[in-house]
């Protein structure tokens, strides 16, 4: 079986057989990061370049481990300090990096769509680590491998998305998923975060009490408040966010539920999630990274060969 | 299409091997057997009833091996792999891996890899149902062998339905 796309640019375009195929071939790469020698020699010919518009700690750690476990030559790219800021294009750098003869490409970039543009004037396979406020796929595919690890299935779970849907790449990625794999999903966040028609565009429920939400789902999703990509004032206070929407022990307790508490990072401690939850046994949020190595490891194989 | 084994010959090899394997393992602690996906794991299922029935009293450890990330013409094909699992230690235990057919030798070298990632061996043997002998492009020959035939290059040999056929083309 291959995947029908030769890069990974978004959820939205995968088929649910892609998404299957991605997570059981992630479910055996987990089985290789349990060896004593955690590695496998399949790209041992395949060279990667990381190309890092914008800043990230556990993505950019995440790829470059599941590069290396992979045995793939790679190289990283920080825009900060390089010729970009000296003012070259993307379309210049990455063929400069190209003729270095690079076959894979894992770029994040602050500009929704940058991937796309890239994947028309290159011939690497281009794989998504976030852009904008578009897509994190591989944020998405780790995160139903781990609900699918935690609780046996994703067709029928019922996910809630909560905080700043508005902003967030994830939760993107996430709804596109949950929804191909037969998932149920609610979003949940103030008013001023969730966008407008998302139940039409998308097929999620919205539900703006948090209390409600949470009595619903199997899951919560939570969301980090993404202060970097707010230019106008949403919600009145951090303090006021944290009162209505954020996640505390007293909360889970009084559900007649035992849920699944996820995050992809970094978390707002005391904002979104108090620690007391963010470091509970209801919590997977370490699980996350971990699985992640495992779905990236599984997303570069399966996009290596070369047609 | 040719049958090269029967069902009730290829029931009849498979015990054949087991009684091997049982005669030179007297101590069965220290030998695990591994059979390779995917070919190598029905066949090994069958061996490893086999021996079980013989040794009762002993419960015999048995794994799974996949080789599709160790594949050398990997560039040429993405597979999908198959499940892995080696529930025990192989440190300075003997090994006997098990495939179905042994033809150029290439599966076997990287189930070799796979095996070395794994721990330290102190002795690996290989064990077949079908030496395909005259196609060997690498060094590895099999200790127990069920049946050694003669075939082309080009012909294909394969376990469909409890038979052992020769697809030739």
């Amino acid at each position: 079986m291959q995947l029908s796309t030769r890069h990974l640019l978004g959820i939205k375009n995968l088929t649910t057989e892609d998404i299957s195929l991605i997570l059981s071939t992630a479910a055996q790469f987990k089985e290789v990061l349990q060896r004593p020698v955690k590695k496998v020699p399949s790209l041992r010919d395949v060279t990667i370049v990381n190309l890092f518009y914008e800043n990230s700690t556990r993505t950019r750690f995440s790829f470059e481990l599941a590069e290396k476990r992979l045995s793939a030559d790679t190289i990283n790219f920080a825009s900060s300090s390089s010729s970009a800021a000296k003012g070259e294009t993307l379309l210049d750098t990455v063929n400069n990096i190209l003729s270095m003869k690079v076959d894979m490409v894992v770029m994040r970039h602050s500009a929704s769509g940058a991937p796309h543009f890239l994947a028309q004037h290159i011939p690497a396979a281009i794989i998504n680590a976030g852009d904008g406020i578009n897509e994190h796929p591989t944020q998405g595919l780790l995160d139903a491998f781990s609900i699918q690890e935690k609780t046996g299935t994703l067709a029928g779970r019922k996910v809630a998305i909560i905080g700043d849907i508005m902003h967030s790449r994830v939760a993107q990625s996430n709804i596109y998923l949950l929804k191909k794999m037969g998932a149920e999903v609610t979003v949940c966040g103030p008013p001023t975060l969730i966008p407008k028609y998302i139940s039409e565009a998308l097929g999620v429920s919205v539900n703006y009490n948090l209390k409600e939400t949470l009595e619903w789902c199997d899951v919560a999703n939570v969301l980090r408040i993404q202060l970097e990509r707010q230019n106008q004032v949403l919600f009145s206070s951090l303090r006021e966010y944290s009162l209505a929407y954020g996640i505390n022990r007293n909360l889970l307790d009084s559900l007649h539920k035992e849920i699944v508490i996820m995050h992809p990072g970094p978390i707002n401690r005391g904002v979104e999630m108090d620690s007391d939850v963010a470091d509970s046994k209801q919590s997977i949020i370490l699980q996350q990274v971990e699985n992640g190595v495992a779905v990236r490891m599984a997303v570069l194989y399966l996009l290596s060969g070369r047609n | 299409m040719q049958v090269l084994l029967s069902s009730n010959q290829l029931s009849e090899t498979v015990h054949q091997l087991a009684a091997q394997l049982s005669s030179r393992h007297t101590d069965l602690d220290d030998v695990v057997f591994v059979g390779i996906q995917q070919g190598g794991v029905v066949v090994g299922n069958d061996i490893v009833t086999s021996i079980q029935q013989n040794n009762s009293s002993k419960k015999i450890q048995y794994g799974q091996l996949d080789i599709t990330f160790y594949r050398d013409d990997i560039r040429n094909e993405i597979l999908t792999p198959d499940t892995m699992n080696l529930p025990f230690a192989i440190e300075n235990k003997t090994v006997v891996l098990i495939d179905d057919v042994l033809f150029t030798g290439r599966t076997i070298k990287a189930a070799l890899d796979v095996l070395l990632d794994y721990g330290r061996p102190a002795k690996v043997e290989l064990c077949v149902l079908i030496d395909r002998k005259e196609h060997r492009q690498f060094p590895i020959q099999a200790d127990y062998v069920g049946v050694t035939v003669q075939t082309n290059k080009t012909d294909k040999v394969k376990l469909v339905n409890k038979e052992v056929v020769l697809i030739t083309r």
